[in-house]
């Protein structure tokens, strides 16, 4: 590559695909989480981390290339909703997933929400009540 | 309305971040667009009404910068070591759920604490008990005693680093007491 070449713009592209790429990788982390961990869990960490930095770096990308202000507050705001909702998401399967004995116990070295929930199931029966937390999810 | 109603300061935040997302979406903040949508954000914010989210009454810019810096570091690290886990170890991986009690009893802090925990490296909250605020977390590659407590620590240190952004004053001299100790 001869240095004329080297303008802004080719090292935006460079920039851009090197995102974009990265970003694809990501994805494909999440799906290579998604076929190989043992249980919902573990599959619930591949399924909101990479993406979440996957979508990151393909906004970024997507910012770089329409090279113009005006989208970049979409695209902040896009990251940061999803910042929010995954979280959120994530906790609701994983609680429901928690519930209902979608877990292998022999994976876990340590279990301490074992004794709770049973101890919360021992002392209240069916009037499960434990707040707001527990309304949600029924 | 029986409800008790809300100082507009502490509705503040939520009305410009509703203003942002507005100009946002229509690609466009000129003052008359802007206007127009704090209009709506009002009213939005009067007719459907939320409890009041409870601020400590402070916001410390300075360290706000480096933890946000620090938090997409570990966004970054904790896709990569899903990666490698997804890669090296598969089916055989081993987890806990390890439970966290926080100092906090404020909504605002468990939450914020929860969601930064759920997107850091290895963590995931399954449960959240709410009268003792206590998270319950499922941690990914946890295999030891000493492995939870290290999961344990950083989440008490990201809940230190948010006390420390926007606790109350109280809460901040409840946890700098803690740390000279």
């Amino acid at each position: 590559m001869n240095p004329e070449t080297l303008s802004g713009d080719t090292v935006i592209d460079a920039v851009s695909a090197v995102f974009m790429v990265a970003g694809a990788l990501m994805s494909l982390a999440a799906a290579v989480g998604l076929l190989r961990f043992p249980d919902l869990m573990t599959r619930m960490h591949a399924a909101t981390k990479p993406q979440v930095l996957g979508l990151f770096l393909l906004l970024f990308a997507l910012g770089l290339q329409m090279r113009s202000w005006w989208v970049w507050p979409v695209l902040v705001v896009a990251w940061i909703f999803q910042l929010l909702t995954v979280p959120v998401s994530a906790h609701m399967v994983g609680r429901a997933g928690y519930r209902t004995k979608h877990l292998h116990p022999e994976l876990l070295s340590t279990d301490e929400l074992e004794a709770v929930v049973q101890q919360a199931a021992g002392k209240r029966g069916f009037s499960d009540d434990d707040g707001d937390e527990a309304s949600a999810g029924r | 309305m029986s409800r008790k109603r809300i100082s507009l300061r502490q509705e503040l935040p939520l009305l410009v971040w509703l203003v942002i997302v507005w100009g946002a979406l229509w690609r466009d903040f000129s003052p008359g667009n802007l206007l127009f949508g704090a209009l709506i954000a009002v009213l939005v914010a009067r007719m459907f009404y939320l409890p009041p989210v409870e601020l400590g009454g402070r916001f410390n810019v300075l360290r706000a910068v480096p933890f946000a810096l620090m938090f997409l570091a570990k966004v970054v690290a904790a896709s990569f070591q899903v990666l490698y886990l997804a890669v090296a170890k598969g089916p055989r991986v081993i987890s806990a759920v390890v439970a966290v009690p926080l100092r906090s009893h404020s909504d605002l802090l468990v939450t914020a604490t929860g969601h930064i925990t759920a997107l850091i490296p290895g963590s995931l909250v399954v449960e959240v008990d709410r009268s003792t605020s206590t998270l319950y977390i499922h941690g990914i590659n946890v295999r030891s005693a000493e492995d939870a407590a290290q999961l344990r620590k950083d989440v008490r240190d990201t809940e230190a680093g948010l006390i420390r952004i926007l606790g109350t004053k109280a809460e901040l001299s409840a946890l700098n007491q803690e740390v000279a100790a």
